[in-house]
């Protein structure tokens, strides 16, 4: 059993870039607005002089 | 433009209608243009399609599936009031060298169709960076570069393509703001993780409580569950520590103060048990705990903070610009730079940006804002006008004598911070048992101590301990927050917007002594625009349409009793406007002569004055509204009353509120003659009627009525926001002025006062919800404390009790209905 003092140093890391992951798109504002993006992705693209559109 | 509304309610009526290419609704036969290929309601729409379709972005028509439903009503604008530096540093962020951003809140926005088209935005304009939409919030975010393309450009943009632009106020407040819900939302994540890893540790535990574990491990997890717990109570519970320690600083009674008390005892205990390796530890119900409080904390903030920035859009819509006159030149300037003695334009339909004198021009003025005077006032050279008043004839010319601060309206401004200002806050319920609820629960702890100590003192510590930690008022914490969040959000969906929670507390709960309501009167009760309130026919009249008629010539007319008439005009005759002055207009309508207008006007040209016109006069008169002669071909036709007409919800309003015992008053700056009238016709006695108040003598009757009960409210003008900063709750109705919405705690986002009963009904539902709420909450906690102090309380049942508890609280108040949908049927 003694493997868990590998297995819990592991879950452990894990963990904690799961919520260093959430804490950074909180920053960056991915939950600001949880509707509009959802209508955006239908929107096809069409071939047009690059614009920015990356968030 | 009000014009376009009309028109197009008229044309339903048709069996497969036309409907417009622009929003969707049926177009009146009369505008239909057989040759064309699209249709149009109005010209709005027309001037839409045409601009949208002229920037390429057709293929907008084709990808709204539903239709918009709303006629479009570009202004044309210029909104030069936005390129002003002072307005850019204070409502814009600068980005980077020459680049900034915006928050603009667009009207009309409904569907994927318009997220398409707004950011397409860049495409259109050259310098725009970039557009994004939030369609929930109808926030549009614009990055631009400011050298090359001014703000007004965007917004004018905007406007010609159907969304009304307004900017959003105070850009660093808003950031800010934004920053501290994304640092509750994270603080949430972190004890969500954190109470997870832990929980799953205790599960082990627990197993190894009842099949055996060794040691070893066990003390592994003990001290692992430790280290997130401590990291769980300082970083995401810091929030509630925090507002402790200010709770004892202040020596106010907050219901941060038991929970941190029990956060803080429970870890002290486990970190204790753990290092020396003996009895229980509550890692597991403690950030469990932290977790649900802050999502209760969390969904109470976001829906007040919506609605409370509904309301703030609603009042950013101030046009901040007048059209300041140089010579022979007019341009617009934002108001704050107008000074004394600056001549400005005011046209008609605008509202006056200062107070000064008529230096050019004859018009009439619309009061009723400021006053609550409905019937307009002539104004000639030299008269005085004020600021927030609205000019309804023709274009005048005033020079500035004051602006600003020092204008009427901006007095009343102050007078409105300074009621606010006075406005005791409401401590709520969970905070005022919180106090009560510490000394029990410390109380309880001492005792148990004390009890303990006497038969097994060994064991005392622990015990106390385990009281302290399940009586916990983790029910009491949730009850509200969700309660409040829940009903917040159902009266929005319902177009209410309430403001806070302590709202719904104050509207609820059961007074001592009766609570007072007072109605302003115009725009409440009755309508601000004049309508026809009765029409006195000659009694030998024949099948001429005299009515008709006067409709066709008074639609000519610009006069603001005039568009009484002019909204029953359907077209059709053959109309000549012979001469048109104030007191009345006279023409030839389907080959007959018309006179309209005042008595003054109309009786020197009869030919003969008959007897029915003295009563029907009278009749009006007695009414307080305003008599109109009308006279076809010299004789006398009908005589018309014209008067801000009574809502049709106010009757059966009022008749509920009384019903729900509450003394109803009328308080109004009108006529005393009027308000009694309108009083009398809803049931109210005149002594209750208080009409010729000046907006400080409300402030004085709200005042006085409050020394003695709840006082509520309910007004629309400037001249109302002050009494309703002042009275225990202020309700705006729909169409109010921005200084009573942003007094006001309530906003009826709905025309009419129906909506106010729903308000009363619904808070009062709301309160007894988090009643029963906290009453569940309190038994489970005195038998969660009888078992702490018999000492059966271990941590294996903590870990379900206290989860157990919070689930039920929070089940009923998601699941009891505070507002529910019956009002949904008025719209």
């Amino acid at each position: 059993v003694s493997v868990i003092y590998v297995l819990l140093p592991l879950a452990f890391a894990l963990g904690i870039g799961a919520v260093w992951a959430f804490v950074r798109a909180t920053r960056s504002g991915q939950f600001d607005d949880l509707e509009t993006p959802a209508h955006r992705m239908l929107h096809d693209e069409e071939p047009e002089p690059k614009q920015s559109t990356d968030e | 433009v009000s014009l376009a509304g009309a028109v197009s309610g008229v044309g339903s009526k048709p069996a497969t209608p036309t409907p417009c290419a622009h929003c969707g609704l049926p177009v009146p036969l009369g505008l239909i243009d057989e040759g064309a290929p699209e249709q149009f309601c109005c010209h709005g729409c027309r001037s839409v399609r045409r601009t949208i379709e002229s920037c390429g972005l057709g293929q907008y028509y084709g990808m709204a599936a539903d239709a918009r439903g709303v006629p479009a009503q570009p202004t044309g604008r210029g909104y030069v009031e936005l390129d002003d530096a002072g307005f850019l540093d204070k409502h814009s962020l600068r980005v980077a060298d020459g680049v900034r951003s915006v928050e603009l809140v667009l009207e009309g926005v409904h569907c994927s169709a318009c997220v398409w088209l707004l950011e397409k935005l860049p495409r259109v304009l050259a310098g725009v960076i970039e557009a994004r939409l939030d369609l929930q919030r109808s926030l549009l975010h614009v990055t631009w570069q400011d050298r090359v393309i001014p703000l007004s450009r965007i917004a004018s943009t905007l406007d010609g393509f159907g969304y009304r632009p307004h900017a959003g106020r105070d850009a660093h407040a808003r950031t800010v703001r934004r920053r501290e819900d994304r640092r509750l939302l994270i603080r949430i994540g972190v004890a969500g993780a954190g109470a997870g890893n832990v929980m799953l540790l205790a599960f082990a535990l627990y197993g190894g409580q009842f099949h055996g574990m060794e040691v070893e491990y066990a003390r592994l997890f003990r001290f692992t569950s430790l280290v997130i717990s401590l990291v769980v109570l300082l970083w995401p519970g810091s929030l509630f520590l925090r507002g402790a320690w200010a709770a004892l600083r202040t020596r106010s009674a907050h219901l941060d103060l038991p929970i941190s008390i029990a956060l803080v005892v429970g870890m002290l205990a486990g970190t204790v048990n753990t290092v020396l390796d003996r009895g229980d530890v509550y890692f597991d119900s403690l950030t469990g705990l932290i977790f649900l409080l802050l999502v209760g904390r969390f969904v109470q903030r976001r829906l007040e903070r919506r609605a409370a920035d509904s309301v703030e859009l609603l009042f950013s819509l101030t046009p901040a610009v007048a059209r300041l006159r140089q010579g022979d030149r007019v341009r617009e300037v934002p108001v704050d730079s107008l000074a004394a003695d600056d001549l400005v334009d005011v046209l008609p339909g605008d509202s006056f940006p200062a107070d000064g004198t008529v230096h050019d021009g004859e018009s009439s003025v619309n009061l009723a804002l400021l006053t609550g005077e409905t019937r307009p006032h002539v104004v000639r050279q030299g008269d005085s006008v004020f600021a927030g008043a609205v000019n309804v004839g023709r274009v005048l010319t005033v020079r500035v004598a004051t602006c600003g601060r020092e204008t009427r309206v901006g007095k009343l401004l102050t007078l409105v911070e300074e009621c606010s200002r006075r406005k005791a806050p409401i401590v709520q319920l969970a905070d005022r048992m919180a106090g009560w609820f510490t000394i029990a629960a410390l109380g309880l702890a001492v005792a148990t101590l004390a009890l303990w100590f006497f038969l097994e003192p060994s064991h005392a510590v622990d015990r106390a301990v385990a009281l302290l930690i399940v009586s916990c008022p983790c029910g009491l914490g949730l009850a509200t927050p969700f309660a409040v969040s829940v009903a917040l959000g159902r009266a929005a969906r319902q177009h209410v917007l309430i403001k806070g929670g302590e709202v719904l507390e104050k509207l609820g709960r059961r007074p001592r002594r009766v609570p007072v309501l007072f109605l302003d009167k115009t725009g409440t009760l009755t309508d601000d625009r004049l309508s026809i309130t009765s029409w006195h026919a000659s009694p030998d009249a024949d099948a001429r349409p005299v009515r008709a008629w006067v409709a066709a010539l008074e639609a000519l007319s610009a006069h603001p009793v005039a568009q009484a008439f002019a909204v029953e005009h359907e077209g059709g005759e053959e109309v000549a406007l012979l001469k048109s002055e104030d007191a009345g207009v006279e023409g030839r309508v389907a080959g007959h002569q018309v006179l309209v207008g005042s008595e003054g006007f109309v009786r020197p040209r009869l030919r003969s004055l008959p007897d029915w016109c003295e009563t029907a006069r009278r009749r009006i008169t007695e009414r307080a509204h305003t008599p109109v002669w009308i006279a076809v071909d010299g004789a006398m036709a009908a005589l018309a009353g014209v008067g801000g007409a009574l809502r049709p919800d106010a009757q059966p309003t009022v008749a509920a509120l009384l019903a729900r015992g509450m003394r109803v008053e009328v308080l109004s700056g009108d006529h005393p003659d009027t308000v009694r009238s309108v009083g009398a016709s809803l049931g109210l006695a005149p002594e209750l009627c208080h009409g010729g108040l000046a907006p400080e003598d409300k402030v004085r009757a709200v005042e006085d009525a409050a020394r003695s009960g709840p006082v509520i409210m309910v007004g629309d003008g400037v001249n109302d926001a002050a009494a309703l900063s002042a009275a225990t709750v202020g309700i705006a109705v729909h169409g109010g002025a921005e200084a009573s919405l942003a007094a006001a705690d309530v906003y009826l986002g709905r025309p009419g006062i129906a909506a106010l009963v729903e308000v009363f009904e619904g808070a009062r539902r709301t309160l007894s919800i988090i009643h029963r709420c906290l009453g569940v909450s309190l038994a489970y906690n005195a038998v969660a404390a009888t078992l702490a102090i018999a000492g059966v309380v271990n941590a294996v049942l903590a870990a379900i009790l206290m989860p157990m508890a919070s689930f039920t609280v929070l089940g009923m108040a998601l699941w009891l209905r505070s507002f529910d949908g019956q009002g949904r049927s008025c719209r």
